[in-house]
């Protein structure tokens, strides 16, 4: 009988279950990995050097394009340790502001996450239902912000403007009539709360949708149940944070625990995993999204009855209005000093992070009094968990590397930076 | 007193001359080690179960050599008068600025799941290259944290299995991160028709500054940052 070598394969970096720009060299015996080398960097912009030569405010764009599936989560980290640094405090409805959109972008997260794993696991129709939803968020951050991904709309200070008082409207053309145009834009009427408040109300019954898919499916627990086990000790010891951690058993959510924003005046749970699975990583999500539901509508009531400003009046940190730099004429200075050279921020050094939908994102920031960061460290839920990958999928076959890559919900954005 | 002082303090009774300096800034408590007694601090401080820091959250280097060197000179700049035309401030004032054993540190941040609580610890990593003993003996998460700031700054981490590039692209020269590195970088990269392949060549950008790096010490800031806690 011929002598069986182990051998090598290459997996990515241009594959579709490589969720982006990763390459991995797998060591095989047979079918089984014997070894894991993922090769990231394919995708290193080089983020954390380029902020170093910008003003501050000119950075809030480099964070959105960090994790691109959640955008403003990764803004938050980072205006929030500005504003730690400035010692300024922002507006309470700003707090509800950012805390409903980081919920928004934790089910835009989720919502992406349990697509492209039911698809590389061979589910295919969730990933149609979950973008049909994603549609209504993106709009959401378009109606707030003008762009559909890249929001922008965190700043030092607050938010940059007013959650809008009327929706954009769908257009009768040559392919859609007046009919489905009436119906397409039957929740459009009001403004953006009442929109999300539709949205709340339609939730839970899309994420019961998901469930009927895929919690049951013989299939799916085929491939997820006992697939990539990691207990609570090595999942601390392997810096995981997030629904990674939550997932093997370890209650710790930075809402709860080191509450940011408004969230200790919320009312939600932290649903905690038991065997430290897949599938296991897969129920928290699910919950995470019924949970973040329930956020978005306390947000949401209390934002309708506290109207206020959106954003600090300290002019030193936030620029004036359009108007009063027309009319005044320290206004103007102002104006002209924050957009030409910035604000400076005191020597020191500072850690902020969120509770990102991914796990813990947080920003390192050290300056040295200047206008621009002298240094930008971003800690990226995805780098820690998939520097885990070649334990986690250690004696597993082929076919589970997909699901253990799918389970981390890698993006590349964050991980390479 | 707030817990991040009670930390502090707790720290400096335990650890007594194994750490040097401890600071409170921002309510976040920075504990200064020397390269040679990192190990053993992060052990203990993993292990005694009233810091139980389980997790290590990041890992990074810093290059201090060009801190507090502005671009643009705010106290008495008006005798030149105030040009945008600004240069980068050039290598040379960049290396006088530290003494090369305070140029690199290598920066951990520390979170304690049981306890509640974040620790940082900074070290500055002596010598050329720079060298510190590596922690993956302490966590294992170390391993690409180390690997990353190996690629970015060229720190040595003594005792990684596995100190390879991370980041940068295969074949990378220099180290991308230290603040004498340009930010466009040294070679540029096209394919070439008639070779029929990748060629690098040297960058054709001309470096510019943008908006000059200015450091000021106005009234504004007179009551935050280094006073506030």
């Amino acid at each position: 009988m011929a002598e069986i070598q182990n051998y090598t394969i290459n997996f990515g970096p241009q594959h579709p279950a490589a969720h982006g720009v990763l390459r991995l060299v797998l060591e095989m015996d047979g079918e089984v990995i014997e070894r894991a080398d993922p090769h990231i960097g394919l995708l290193h912009r080089g983020t954390e050097k380029l902020a170093e030569s910008k003003p501050y405010n000119q950075n809030i764009g480099y964070m959105d394009r960090l994790d691109y599936v959640s955008m403003m989560c990764n803004e938050h980290a980072y205006v929030m340790v500005i504003e730690k640094m400035l010692g300024v405090s922002v507006p309470l409805r700003a707090q509800y502001i950012r805390t409903m959109f980081d919920e928004i972008t934790r089910i835009l997260n989720h919502l992406l996450w349990i697509g492209a794993h039911a698809i590389d696991i061979g589910a295919m129709t969730v990933f149609l239902y979950a973008f049909r939803e994603r549609e209504d968020l993106m709009d959401a951050y378009e109606a707030v912000s003008g762009a559909r991904m890249h929001a922008g709309y965190y700043r030092p200070g607050g938010v940059y403007r007013d959650l809008p008082d009327s929706m954009p409207k769908y257009q009768t053309s040559k392919w859609h009539n007046a009919k489905e145009v009436a119906r397409l834009n039957a929740n459009r009427q009001g403004g953006l709360l009442d929109f999300l408040d539709d949205f709340c109300s339609r939730f839970p019954k899309y994420v019961d949708e998901y469930e009927t898919l895929l919690t049951d499916n013989r299939i799916w627990k085929q491939r997820t149940v006992d697939i990539g086990i990691v207990t609570p000790e090595r999942a601390m010891q392997m810096g995981f944070t997030g629904p990674m951690l939550r997932g093997s058993g370890v209650e710790w959510d930075l809402r709860k625990k080191q509450p940011y924003e408004v969230y200790d005046r919320l009312e939600f749970d932290i649903p905690v995993g038991i065997n430290g699975d897949c599938y296991a990583r897969y129920l928290v999500r699910i919950e995470e999204m019924r949970q973040s539901n329930r956020i978005i509508k306390q947000c949401i009531d209390w934002l309708r009855a506290n109207p206020g400003p959106v954003m600090l009046p300290d002019h030193k940190v936030t620029p004036p209005s359009r108007e009063h730099m027309k009319g005044d004429m320290e206004s103007l200075i102002h104006h002209f000093k924050l957009f030409t050279e910035g604000y400076t921020v005191p020597a020191g050094e500072a850690y902020s992070a969120v509770e990102h939908p991914k796990g813990e994102f947080g920003i390192y920031l050290v300056s040295d009094g200047a206008n621009k960061p002298y240094r930008l460290k971003i800690r990226a839920p995805g780098f820690a968990h998939l520097s885990s990958l070649d334990e986690m999928t250690r004696g597993h076959m082929l076919a589970d590397v997909v699901a253990i890559i799918g389970t981390q919900d890698i993006v590349f954005g964050e991980v390479d930076r | 007193m707030t817990t991040a002082q009670a930390l502090a303090t707790r720290v400096k009774e335990v650890f007594g001359a194994l750490i040097k300096d401890t600071r409170v800034q921002h309510g976040e408590v920075t504990c200064d080690v020397d390269a040679a007694n990192l190990v053993k601090v992060c052990n203990r401080l993993r292990d005694e179960p009233e810091f139980a820091f389980q997790i290590l959250v990041d890992l990074c280097g810093i290059d201090y050599s060009a801190y507090g060197v502005a671009e643009w000179n705010t106290q008495d700049a008006t005798g030149s008068g105030f040009s945008r035309g600004v240069q980068r401030a050039d290598d040379a004032a960049y290396h006088g600025a530290v003494a090369p054993e305070n140029r690199f540190a290598v920066i951990y941040h520390l979170l304690s799941v049981a306890n509640n609580m974040r620790l940082r610890l900074r070290a500055f990593a002596p010598g050329e290259p720079p060298k510190v003993d590596s922690v993956i003996g302490v966590w294992s998460c170390a391993n690409w944290y180390e690997r990353e700031a190996f690629d970015l700054y060229g720190i040595l981490f003594e005792g990684h299995p596995d100190l390879r590039r991370i980041l940068t692209d295969y074949g990378f020269i220099g180290n991308p991160f230290r603040k004498d590195f340009p930010l466009f970088g040294h070679v540029e990269m096209r394919y070439d028709a008639v070779k029929k392949r990748v060629v690098y060549e040297p960058v054709k950008i001309e470096p510019r500054v943008l908006v000059p790096k200015v450091i000021r010490e106005d009234h504004r800031y007179l009551n935050s940052g280094e006073n506030a806690e």
